[in-house]
């Protein structure tokens, strides 16, 4: 039998030792920042730059569009916030965000627990299922399209309602400054609702059941089971997509500009269409990069609670 | 190698791939690589040729290719909106093609952003005989755009409709415009005298519906040093209380605040409407949609009384060459050829378009009767179309929509309409 020994020469001393323990620590410390390093690279690319970019531009005098622009600081935030437009938009985007996601919720709940029902054959339950979630298959310029043709003064509605005897049978749905919001409204919500409907079926749909029959053991009413088992189950879920869609909803830009482009006057001015007109049509991009930095600032309000309330569920 | 090594080496690698692979898409903006020396490749920007029938527009600039060998054109072509935002960008990044299409409502911001080219000095620098051009658009003197082919804008009549409301000829006249739109409106049956499309998404409305009122009287909405002339103004005066009289009146088809231009021959088509000012453009649209419509073209009516030449407005298909184009030479030829008397009457042709060269005449003047009389009236009268050239125009006539939208909707009188959009047009100038 033969021992073998590592040669003395090789054997690394005890600094060397050392040195490679520490190189170690810092590949190890490293090696999340390296997993991460691709994620960082888009997100510094596409999100980042492109904000920095705005932030700057807001800061300058017609930016992009002149050769030669000067720093005006804050002039455009001013210019921006003294518009009595800006802020019938804000309060146009609110009305529109507020009605959008309450109607989203209870007509997304509503349909869910409907889908959900046992009373519902699964046939049945699979043709409403299919009905109920066409308005999310179509894309924003279809559902636009589609609806100016059904709010048309010579549209389907008007031509029911006065069949029904319920009207002149000329309302200006989406030309008229008082209905327009309304009707914008309507059909956003439309539009939107499958979102909430699916993901409360699929919260719904994760309730153990045993909750249910213990509460009817104790008592509980379909309305008690309602409020004490399927809401607090729900509630995450609701929470996430009440910001979520909040967040989404202040976006909205194709469909009010392909509906009524902001009109008529300015009763459907949103924030989206309104910095879209003052980019595009007057090519100021510093001030609509001004009014874009108030949005994301307004719009950071929001996320920070999303995040939070994420953070909490974890 | 240790496993931990290796994978810190493929991380890295991954890493710089993402990098690179970024790099090469935010990369692009090189010019066009021309091959040899003597061979020169242009690209031309424009809407046109998915407008026109299918290749013909890309054989008018094959034939260019064989006039001019060594000059190769790359066309790039989308629809009108995505044109728009790909010039812009262009002029933005400084990118912008040897040749784009133009429309007139573009050009000024682009002139003063300084992207389009001197158009005064390339024909000068070509010893260019510009006598036979019908009309160049120029800011501060000097020329930027060509109209290539123009779209004119005459007056659509529905006549059977208008003979059952007991109207024997298309109006000449506004008074006689308005009882004619009134009698149809009588009719009943959801049917109306006219239509007027005022959506702020395409404010174009107010070009072609509203101003064309004041050309067709040959007024101005401009001062004569090409400032804003709104209030104190007869002519734009008198043409906006004669819309709003027939707003008035209801003989102006319901829907109007947020109606569009499609919607606008939509409703003509259908026959809901007697009248309208449109596009010569729309006629094949509205024969193939309802070939039973009896319809009929004429002059815009013109104020009781006035007897000069009528302003007839018009869009243009226009063309530029970007400031930034390393073969302007090149590219002037390219605008000569379409300017040139032959092909430019075969693209105005192709278009259903009256032609940017005055001697021009397309083929379907004389083989079709309504083409026949558009042309009759294009020549009798001169093309109008005072928001070409404009600072902003889109823009200028979105605010004057919106001042006029609060007039017909009662929220202000015409005086304070037209007094707002004065300091809102002032503003932009």
């Amino acid at each position: 039998m033969t021992t073998t020994q590592p040669d003395a020469g090789t054997r690394p001393t005890p600094a060397a030792s050392g040195r490679s323990r520490s190189m170690s620590r810092l590949r190890q410390r490293l090696a999340p920042y390296g997993f991460l390093s691709p994620t960082g690279v888009l997100l510094a690319v596409l999100m980042v730059t492109p904000i920095l970019m705005v932030i700057w531009y807001s800061l300058f005098d017609r930016a992009i569009t002149r050769p030669s622009t000067q720093l005006v600081g804050f002039d455009n935030y001013l210019e921006v916030l003294s518009d009595d437009v800006f802020w019938v938009a804000v309060r146009n985007t609110l009305v529109f965000t507020s009605s959008s996601v309450i109607a989203h919720f209870v007509l997304g709940l509503a349909f869910a627990l409907m889908l959900n029902s046992e009373l519902l054959s699964p046939r049945t339950r699979a043709a409403f299922r299919v009905l109920y979630i066409l308005p999310w298959l179509f894309t924003v310029a279809i559902t636009a399209v589609l609806w100016r043709l059904i709010l048309n003064p010579n549209g389907v509605v008007n031509y029911l309602l006065g069949v029904l005897g319920l009207g002149s049978g000329q309302v200006e749905w989406l030309s008229s400054p008082s209905t327009a919001l309304a009707a914008v409204t309507f059909i956003n919500i439309w539009s939107g609702y499958p979102f909430f409907m699916v993901s409360l079926l699929a919260g719904l749909q994760g309730i153990p059941k045993d909750l249910y029959e213990a509460a009817t053991v104790d008592g509980a009413g379909p309305w008690q089971r309602f409020v004490n088992v399927t809401i607090p189950h729900l509630w995450p879920i609701i929470l996430s997509m009440a910001l979520l869609d909040f967040i989404w909803t202040t976006q909205q830009f194709a469909l009010i500009w392909m509906t009524t482009g902001g009109g008529p006057i300015n009763a459907t001015e949103m924030l989206s269409t309104f910095i879209y007109k003052i980019a595009f049509t007057e090519y100021d991009f510093s001030v609509a990069s001004a009014a874009a930095v108030i949005v994301l600032l307004l719009s950071m309000v929001m996320a920070v609670f999303y995040v939070r309330h994420q953070k909490a569920r974890n | 190698m240790s496993n931990g090594a290796r994978r810190m080496r493929g991380l890295a690698a991954l890493t710089g791939i993402a990098a690179l692979g970024l790099a090469a898409c935010s990369g692009g903006d090189e010019a066009p690589a021309n091959g040899e020396h003597d061979e020169v490749t242009l690209e031309f920007t424009q809407w046109w040729e998915p407008e026109l029938p299918d290749g013909e527009f890309r054989a008018l600039i094959d034939r260019f290719e064989e006039e001019n060998p060594g000059i190769t054109v790359e066309l790039l072509s989308g629809p009108y909106a995505a044109t728009r935002e790909q010039v812009v960008a262009g002029a933005a990044a400084g990118t912008m093609s040897d040749v784009v299409g133009l429309d007139g409502a573009w050009v000024n911001d682009f002139a003063q952003q300084g992207s389009i080219a001197d158009l005064s000095q390339i024909m000068s620098e070509a010893g260019y005989d510009d006598s036979q051009i019908l009309s160049q658009v120029q800011v501060d003197g000097a020329t930027y755009m060509i109209p290539v082919v123009n779209f004119v804008y005459p007056m659509f009549t529905n006549d059977e409709m208008l003979a059952e409301a007991g109207v024997d000829a298309p109006p000449s006249t506004r008074s006689e415009f308005v009882q004619a739109a009134e009698q149809v409106t009588a009719l009943g049956d959801n049917r109306y005298g006219w239509v007027l499309p005022l959506s702020l998404e395409t404010p174009n409305g107010i070009q072609n519906d509203v101003m064309s009122w004041v050309w067709a009287s040959g007024g101005s909405m401009l001062t004569d040093a090409g400032q804003p002339a709104l209030v104190d103004n007869d002519a734009v005066t008198s043409a906006v209380e004669h819309v709003q009289q027939l707003w008035d009146a209801g003989a102006v088809a319901p829907g109007a605040f947020t109606m569009k231009e499609q919607d606008k021959v939509e409703e003509f088509t259908n026959e809901r409407v007697a009248m309208m000012i449109s596009s010569l453009a729309h006629v094949n649209l509205i024969r193939e949609q309802n070939p039973d419509l009896d319809f009929s073209i004429a002059a815009i009516p013109a104020e009781d009384g006035y007897t000069g030449e009528r302003g007839i407005p018009f869009a243009s298909w226009g063309i530029g060459i970007s400031a930034n184009s390393e073969h302007p030479q090149e590219a002037w030829k390219l605008v000569e050829f379409l300017m040139s008397e032959s092909v430019n009457a075969e693209l105005a042709s192709m278009a259903n378009a009256f032609p940017g060269n005055s001697d021009s005449v397309p083929d379907f003047v004389s083989e079709d009767e309504l083409f026949g009389a558009a042309f009759e009236i294009y020549q009798a009268g001169y093309p109008a179309n005072e928001f070409t050239g404009l600072p902003v125009a889109e823009q200028l006539m979105r605010s004057f929509s919106e001042e006029l939208q609060k007039a017909l909707d009662g929220q202000q009188s015409l005086v304070d309409a037209l007094q707002a959009a004065q300091s809102r047009w002032e503003e932009e100038f």
